[in-house]
């Protein structure tokens, strides 16, 4: 049991050009609605070109260390691609959660056998989330990282019960980034962070029986 | 009072902003780009500061102390190993009677995410003699900035600010205080302190030297450094964010051994004295930097004879391998270090994991001209291609596999003609319109005057591609009159196309440029796919 529950570790990853900083901006968003302490990594120069990315995204109701999250300690990988997810396993706490999107990302020759990866996500209890159908039905095809958020809301809660950081600081994180862009959007991304929500508590069987693919 | 979510870069900015500068310049460069970025963007908005894009760090570093000169308060951004392009002018410039103030953000990056080496950027300090300070997070880049300023100004030095990958891409939230004016204009008033004839130079050297103690007493009432007292033969010295790891670290330390003394140093030089009382009731101290051996190379050089001797402390750290002697610190290996067990978490995954590394964008127009590259070298039974910084130095992976040297901003032109002199052709240099008027130029000169069979393949995507999208200094309609003008023969000049459709055509003119016995330049010109994109995203949104 941590000595102060009151925070969250979160590594966020995917491939360069996959929106990885946009996840850990409407976070950032999000946790400072809440009143949340927060630090937040980027990843800037050669690692954007279609790379791995990795970032940190840490909040808390106290002040935070550093920027960084140690091996061993964070809550959660959000992972916008199935096989990004399992590069940073030993991030996680021994009851850490992965939330994933289900949809690879094949820019490299030597891509592993997806079902491999399904089954390696399946036997460490992640939650698959096929995020961009998800986005789409939602109607909101770019809104695929809103989906993965949505997801990783329902992992929020604390060992008190509380969520950390609400449904409604999301949806109030999305107002304020996006409204800029028009009612539209905002309204889209609105589906699209329900939906992620909605199959993230249907689990990670359920999202993938799901399919009919 | 207000309160921003900032990158530690943009802290820098905004700490250099509200310490009232007038201009800023500099180089674009991971992970220091987002300074300037900022600044410009700020320029755009309220109409100041000055702050612009140079040609290379050196002409950056020259343009801010003309600003000096002037009485003006300047910032000068760069990455750690752009500091060696302007080198020259940072050595000498400790040496001036500094009334405006000039400090240098320069920022490190351990680890090598971006970069050719991971040089530390407090050697250089060091060796210039000028105050170096180094945040710990964002609010302090921020404070530590507009001490900088103060500092310059109080000791008329130049006074550096390191940065590490870990802070300038790290948002945190900063609060700002209350800005300064900015200074008047006001020209120095002893032209002595700024000629350095080597009379004047070796006066003013001596007077640097004699205000070396002035600086660490400034730096003490600053109160930069912070040391937590405890009883315990057992400490812990950190540099800037190596405190965070630490911090991260301590209530396990600290539930192992009691509270532990702690000396966490934020600014350079070091107060030798401090160091020493800190040091003295201590059998052991692990040394925390990240970048290389900086403090620990001291203790270990001045201090251990005599204080090893009399109380048989252990200095341990990146020296003796407590601590890994290349990349960078984190959480995990800080604790090891301060001996503790890993943290018990989930197992790394031990199926197949191919590395996913960074590639050229599909479509990119470098792909096309290394396409041509490629096949015109192999008609050759023997050639060599030599590549420089930037994004296509990505073309260094399979399957392009392409460049066979990639070294430091310009080297491609100079290693290219070297290595035609010494027998090696042909030799074919490759290098982007932006790093060619970084320092390309110059040896472009060199090889024309001696009329060096080569060819040059400048790469003109009208943009800095890896940094994110700077403008180039030079318009692409421009560049090649410049190659003229120092003297390249127009029939061995050619502006193509970097499009596959034009890939025949491109093949033969460089197949025949290969075999002359001269100076050639081939310029192939498409614009970089992601400026393309923004500049048509930003068109359509006004």
């Amino acid at each position: 049991m941590s000595q102060n529950p009151e925070k969250m570790d979160i590594i966020l990853c995917g491939v360069g050009g996959q929106g990885v900083l946009s996840l850990a901006a409407i976070l950032s968003r999000a946790a400072q609605i809440e009143g949340l302490h927060v630090r937040q990594s980027e990843v800037h120069g050669m690692a954007q070109r279609g790379g791995a990315v990795l970032a940190h995204f840490r909040m808390s109701a106290e002040t935070i260390p550093g920027d960084l999250i140690p091996r061993g300690g964070a809550d959660m990988i959000l992972s916008m691609e199935p096989l990004e997810a399992l590069r940073y396993t030993d991030y996680l706490k021994p009851e850490g959660v992965i939330v994933t999107s289900r949809e690879s990302f094949k820019n490299i020759t030597q891509y592993p056998e997806e079902e491999g990866i399904l089954k390696a996500l399946a036997d460490l209890d992640a939650k698959v989330v096929p995020a961009k159908e998800l986005a789409r039905k939602a109607g909101a095809p770019r809104g695929v990282n809103m989906v993965m958020v949505g997801a990783a809301s329902t992992q929020f809660f604390l060992p008190s019960g509380k969520s950390l950081l609400s449904g409604d600081s999301l949806q109030a994180a999305n107002q304020v980034l996006f409204a800029p862009k028009g009612e539209a959007v905002v309204t889209a991304n609105q589906q699209a962070l329900l939906a992620g929500a909605q199959a993230a508590d249907g689990g990670a069987e359920a999202s993938l029986g799901d399919q009919d693919d | 009072m207000n309160e921003m979510m900032l990158l530690g870069d943009e802290a820098v900015a905004q700490g250099a902003i509200d310490g009232g500068i007038t201009s800023a310049y500099g180089y674009p460069g991971t992970p220091s780009t987002e300074i300037m970025e900022y600044l410009i963007q700020q320029r755009e908005v309220q109409g100041k500061p000055l702050a612009h894009w140079c040609s290379n760090e050196k002409t950056a570093y020259e343009e801010a102390l003309g600003a000096s000169l002037s009485g003006r308060r300047v910032l000068i951004t760069m990455k750690h190993v752009g500091l060696n392009v302007a080198a020259d002018a940072f050595m000498n410039s400790a040496l001036l009677d500094i009334k405006g103030g000039l400090v240098l953000a320069i920022a490190d990056d351990p680890g090598m995410h971006s970069s050719q080496n991971e040089q530390d950027s407090r050697h250089y300090a060091d060796m210039a003699r000028i105050p170096c300070l180094e945040p710990e997070n964002q609010q302090e880049a921020y404070e530590l900035t507009r001490l900088a300023f103060d500092l310059s100004e109080k000791l008329h030095v130049p006074v550096m600010v390191r940065l590490l990958t870990r802070l300038s891409h790290a948002r945190a939230s900063v609060k700002t205080r209350e800005k300064r004016s900015e200074n008047p204009m006001k020209k120095a008033d002893d032209r002595t302190g700024w000629m350095l004839l080597p009379a004047l130079a070796r006066r003013r050297w001596d007077s640097l030297i004699e205000r070396q103690p002035v600086m660490v007493q400034a730096l003490n009432e600053a109160a930069v450094n912070r040391l937590s007292s405890a009883k315990g033969a057992f400490g812990v010295i950190a540099a800037g964010i190596a405190g965070n790891y630490y911090e991260e670290n301590r209530p396990d330390v600290e539930n192992q051994r009691g509270k532990v003394p702690f000396l966490h140093v934020r600014a350079y030089p070091v107060d030798q004295e401090a160091l020493e009382r800190f040091l003295a009731p201590l059998t052991e101290v692990v040394v925390l930097e990240d970048g290389q051996p900086h403090i620990e190379k001291m203790l270990k050089g001045w201090l251990s004879r005599r204080l090893q001797e009399k109380t048989g402390i252990t200095i341990k750290g990146r020296m003796d391998g407590t601590l890994p002697a290349s990349g960078e610190l984190n959480p995990d290996n800080v604790r090891l270090a301060l001996g503790l067990s890993a943290r018990a978490g989930r197992e790394a995954y031990h199926g197949e994991l191919p590395p996913r590394p960074p590639q050229l964008c599909r479509g990119c127009p470098h792909e096309d001209t290394y396409q041509v590259i490629k096949e015109a070298a192999a008609a050759f039974g023997q050639s060599v291609i030599t590549s420089d910084i930037g994004c296509y130095a990505l073309g260094a992976l399979p399957p392009l596999a392409v460049p066979e040297s990639i070294v430091c901003m310009g080297a491609s032109v100079g290693m290219a003609k070297g290595a035609a002199e010494a027998g090696l052709k042909p030799a074919v240099g490759v290098i982007g319109d932006s790093t060619f008027l970084h320092s390309g130029i110059p040896a472009l000169v060199d090889a024309v005057s001696c009329g060096t069979p080569m060819t040059l393949v400048i790469l003109d995507n009208a943009t800095v591609a890896m940094t994110g999208g700077q403008p180039t200094m030079v318009p692409s309609s421009r560049l090649a009159k410049i190659v003229e003008g120092i003297g390249v023969e127009p029939d061995h000049l050619h502006v193509l196309e970097a499009h596959r459709r034009e890939h025949e055509t491109n093949k033969t003119i460089l197949l025949q440029e290969m075999k002359y016995e001269g100076v050639s330049v081939i310029i192939t010109v498409r614009e970089c796919l992601e400026t393309l994109r923004k500049r048509k995203k930003m068109g359509g949104a006004s």
